[in-house]
Formats: structure tokens, C-alpha cells, sequence
């Protein structure tokens, strides 16, 4: 118990050292802004930020659930479909090569400024892991579990569902939990694409009007909501790999 | 009496190296064959081969007077690794056999895994069991399985001396009371010799069928019989037809 508070201690001694050093040396507030600062900006424009929030929030939500899905399916198809995998691998891993920074304002120009084209952003920035990690996951299943199976007379589908899946579920939850922690960095580079709303569109809008103490309410909060969603997947993880836990222990 | 299971000439090489030379066996309905043979002989490759994992260059595999050969699900297999599914509690994994291929029978299921001594662990996962509960409930998963042919992969060569013993007594009372057909295999002779109403000795590289014992100790089988000198008698045989196998190559 006592461990896993120690990472809640160390944040708070470096928030402690930060704003001792911010008023020791003075930095001025528009280069540096203490903690207690910070703290105070968010306050006061909480009736505003909190509405960024919630698009961020859902943008990245939706947006993580549409790249998983997507990711887990690539997984399946080039699992499952004989001759698919190798033709297709290397574009999986070609398709992270191109920066999102690049990849974004070409997806405006096709697809206009809707929903579409940031939903796009993220599942880009999602899937890659959920797909690696399933198809790892497929792939290392236990020989021997394979061969007591097939000598067994379990059908294609048996072998799916019974043995690979649940065998590839740990490996499966490492890459969403990658995706989670990612999809809110995905969803506010995709507002940067031109929004009306959410942390991205606020975090521009602070740091070219100097406001330095708003742009880290925005890191702070997209660290939290990062946060979040990890710590979801792992709640998540912790019902579905129980087996695995108990061991741990 | 009927051979239930039988194996005509098979050979079978990997790549330039051959396993199997012609090997002839037959197990008759109710029987209890053992194949004993040195490490590395070709044993596991022999199940492989009668449970359609491998296909024989030649030769053929009957059960009930039908080929078989190259066909899976048409016996009860226990793997060399006891091959339980982590994710699966015991009760769950002793009804996997007939999950696959037959109808699910809880409630058999649950009564054998009582007469297994495994009673108070239907709910408990694998990791949670020692080794020698592990192999017994592999074997109840072998046992529950609808085909009539049970494979025994050396069940007991990880465990320790006496709870080896154990084991093969529990076995043989398992086995008189089902009335199975068991095709057994081993490197050890004394399992061998204790077990079985017939032994098939193998040789190395390739394995070949050396020569068939048939065991003349009546049953049921007590430990002592294992100190008795008409045991050494057969045991001194034995160990010098398969010393003769092993030079061979
Ligand atoms: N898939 C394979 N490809 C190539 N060679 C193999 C393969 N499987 C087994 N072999 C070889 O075949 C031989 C027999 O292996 P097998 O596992 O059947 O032996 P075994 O009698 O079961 O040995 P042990 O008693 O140690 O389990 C070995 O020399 C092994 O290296
Ligand atoms: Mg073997």
C-alpha cells in the first residue's frame, strides 16, 4: 500500500521544489508560472476550461474506441486470413512513419473540419499498438496448448475463441493501454486541426496570448485525463485477467 | 480380442533426418500398451502422428478397422505438459476435451475430479494446483474426453519418486473402473513394467519396434511387486533390449 502512494509523495515534493525555486528566483509568471498559480488560472476559468475539457474527453474517448476497434480488427484479419499477413505488415508499420503534424492538414483538405477527419488523427495514433500487441499475442500462443488443440479435433474457430483470444488477452491489454494514454495526445493534435472547442483550441489560444499559467492547466489536464484512461483499461484488465493477478501475488 | 488402435509400417522423417522406420503396433479394446524408448526416440512424434498433427510419409493409422491416417479428433490426448489452460479453473479445464468435440458433462465432471482427490479445487485455477494435481486433472481431461483411445504422453516424468507412485497406482484404479484403451509412454521401465499388460520397445534414431514384452504380473497390481524377483527378471530383459536400441544408431 505504502508503494503505491510513493509516486503521489514524489509529485508533491516536486511541486513543493518548484514553486520554493519560482519564488526564490523570481521567475516571472509568463516564462514560468509556479504551481500555486496554475492551480489558481485553472480555478478561475473552470466554467470555460471544463467545457474544452469535456470535448477533449469525449473526442479522445470516441476516438480510442473507434482506433482499438479498428486496431483489434486489422489484428483478427491478418491473424485469420491466410496470405494477409505478410503483404500487409509492413504497411501497418509504414502508416507510423508518416508525423500526424504532416498527415493532419492533408486530412482538412480532404475531409473539411468535422469530426471525421480527427477521429481519423486518433485511430491513426491508436490502432498501431492494439494490432502489434493482439497479433504478438496470437502468434505466441503456447505450442503445446496449439497441438493438445488441434489433436483434440477443435475446429479453426475453436482454436480462435478458446485458445488464442483468452491466451493474447494480456498482451491485447498492454497495447490498449498504450492507445489509452495516447488517444488524448491524438485528440489534441487533431483539435489543432482548426476546432471550436477543446484543450488543444484552448492551450493555442493561451500561449499566443502569453497566458503561460492556462497552457499548463491544459498539460496538467491532458496529463490527468490521460491518467484516467489508463487507469480504466487496468480496472478493465483486472476483471478480464484475473487468472494472471492472483499469481502476481 | 480386436486392436482397436493400429499403426501399419509407419515412417516418418524430418528433412533429411528420420524419426520412424516402419514402426508396426497395435492396441487392443481395453488395453494397456506402453511404448518405452529412449529420450529423443520419436515417442511424442509417434502421438503427433496418430492424433493427425503430422502426416506419415508411409504407412497407415487404423482405429476400428477405419483409417485414420492424417485425421484429428479421433483420440484422447494428454500432451507431455500437463497443458491445462491458465485462465480456465479446474473444473473448466477437465471439460475442455469434450467442450470441443462432445457434450459437456459438469456433473461427471465434477464427480471424478472428487474420486481425483481434487474435490474443494473445481474453482481453483491451475498455478494454484502442485504438480502432481495438475497431471491428474489433465488425465480426468483426457479421461471425460468421447473418444474411446486415450494417448498418455510420459504424464508422470516430472514428478517426484513417490508421488510417481501414487500416481501410477491411481491410474491403474482409474483405468480398471473405465475400462479405457490406454497407449502409454515412457522412458522408464519399472512405470512401464507396473502398468501396462503389454510393452513396445523402441530403438533410436531411427526408432524402430524392437520387441514386444508381454507382462505377466496379474492384476490388480500392488507396489511390492516391483521388489519381487521375477520382476527384476523381466526388468533385466527389458533394459538390456532397449540398452541394445540405444546403441544401435
Ligand atoms: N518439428 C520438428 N522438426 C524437426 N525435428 C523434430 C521436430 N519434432 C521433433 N523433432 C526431432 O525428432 C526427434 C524425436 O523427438 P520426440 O519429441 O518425438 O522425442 P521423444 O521420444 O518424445 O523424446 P522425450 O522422451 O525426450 O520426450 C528428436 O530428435 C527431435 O529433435
Ligand atoms: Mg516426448
Amino acid at each position: 500500500m505504502k508503494k503505491r502512494w510513493s509516486a503521489i509523495w514524489l509529485l508533491l515534493f516536486i511541486l513543493i521544489g518548484w514553486e520554493a525555486a519560482g519564488r526564490w528566483m523570481e521567475v516571472p509568471a509568463w516564462l514560468l508560472p509556479s504551481p500555486l498559480k496554475i492551480f489558481q488560472a485553472g480555478i478561475e476559468d473552470w466554467t470555460r476550461f471544463y467545457l474544452h475539457l469535456l470535448s477533449t474527453a469525449s473526442l479522445s474517448l470516441g476516438g480510442f474506441l473507434t482506433g482499438a476497434a479498428a486496431g483489434l480488427l486489422a489484428a483478427v484479419l491478418l491473424h485469420r486470413v491466410p496470405g494477409l499477413r505478410h503483404p500487409l505488415y509492413p504497411f501497418i508499420i509504414l502508416s507510423q512513419n508518416v508525423p500526424v503534424i504532416v498527415l493532419a492538414p492533408l486530412l482538412v483538405i480532404w475531409f473539411g473540419f468535422g469530426l471525421l477527419p480527427k477521429v481519423i488523427v486518433i485511430t491513426l495514433v491508436c490502432f498501431f499498438p492494439v494490432t502489434i500487441a493482439a497479433l504478438d499475442g496470437f502468434k505466441q500462443t503456447d505450442r503445446d496448448l496449439v497441438h493438445y488443440f488441434t489433436m483434440s479435433g477443435a475446429s479453426k474457430k475453436q482454436l480462435f475463441w478458446k485458445l488464442e483470444v483468452p491466451h493474447s488477452l494480456p498482451s491485447i491489454f498492454s497495447g490498449l493501454k498504450i492507445a489509452a494514454t495516447y488517444s488524448v495526445m491524438g485528440a489534441v493534435i487533431s483539435e489543432w486541426l482548426g476546432s471550436k472547442q477543446g484543450i488543444g483550441v484552448y492551450m493555442t489560444l493561451a500561449s499566443s496570448s502569453f497566458r503561460t499559467d492556462r497552457v499548463f492547466v491544459a498539460i496538467f489536464a491532458i496529463m490527468l485525463l490521460s491518467l484516467l484512461f489508463f487507469f480504466v483499461i487496468v480496472l478493465l484488465e483486472r476483471y478480464f485477467v484475473r487468472y494472471q493477478r492472483k499469481e502476481l501475488r | 480380442m480386436m486392436a482397436q488402435l493400429e499403426l501399419q509400417n509407419v515412417s516418418l522423417s524430418f528433412g533429411e533426418k528420420q524419426i520412424l522406420d516402419s514402426v508396426n503396433l497395435h492396441v487392443n479394446q481395453g488395453e494397456f500398451v506402453t511404448i518405452l524408448g529412449p529420450s529423443g526416440s520419436g515417442k511424442s512424434t509417434l502421438f503427433h502422428l496418430i492424433g493427425g498433427l503430422l502426416q506419415p510419409e508411409k504407412g497407415s493409422i487404423l482405429l476400428d478397422q477405419n483409417k485414420i491416417t492424417g485425421e484429428r479428433g479421433h483420440i484422447s490426448y494428454m500432451p507431455q505438459s500437463a497443458s491445462l489452460l491458465p485462465w480456465r479453473t479446474v473444473l473448466q479445464n477437465v471439460i475442455l476435451g469434450q467442450e470441443l468435440t462432445g457434450v459437456k458433462d459438469t456433473a461427471a465432471a465434477r464427480q471424478m475430479l472428487q474420486k481425483a482427490g481434487l474435490a474443494g479445487y473445481e474453482n481453483a485455477y491451475p498455478h494454484e494446483l502442485s504438480g502432481g494435481m495438475k497431471q491428474r486433472a489433465a488425465f480426468i481431461r483426457a479421461l471425460l474426453s468421447p473418444q474411446s483411445v486415450i494417448c498418455l504422453d510420459e504424464p508422470f516424468s516430472a514428478l517426484d519418486e513417490l508421488t510417481r507412485l501414487e500416481m501410477q497406482k491411481w491410474l491403474l484404479s482409474i483405468w480398471q473402473e473405465h475400462q479405457k484403451t490406454i497407449l502409454f509412454v515412457t522412458h522408464n521401465i519399472d512405470e512401464a513394467l507396473f502398468l501396462s499388460d503389454r510393452i513396445v520397445v523402441l530403438s533410436q534414431k531411427p526408432a524402430r519396434v524392437l520387441r514386444e514384452f508381454e507382462v505377466p504380473f496379474p492384476r490388480p497390481r500392488s507396489e511390492e511387486i516391483l521388489l519381487t524377483p521375477e520382476f527384476l527378471e523381466v526388468k533385466k530383459e527389458v533394459y538390456y533390449t532397449l540398452k541394445q536400441g540405444a546403441s544401435m544408431s
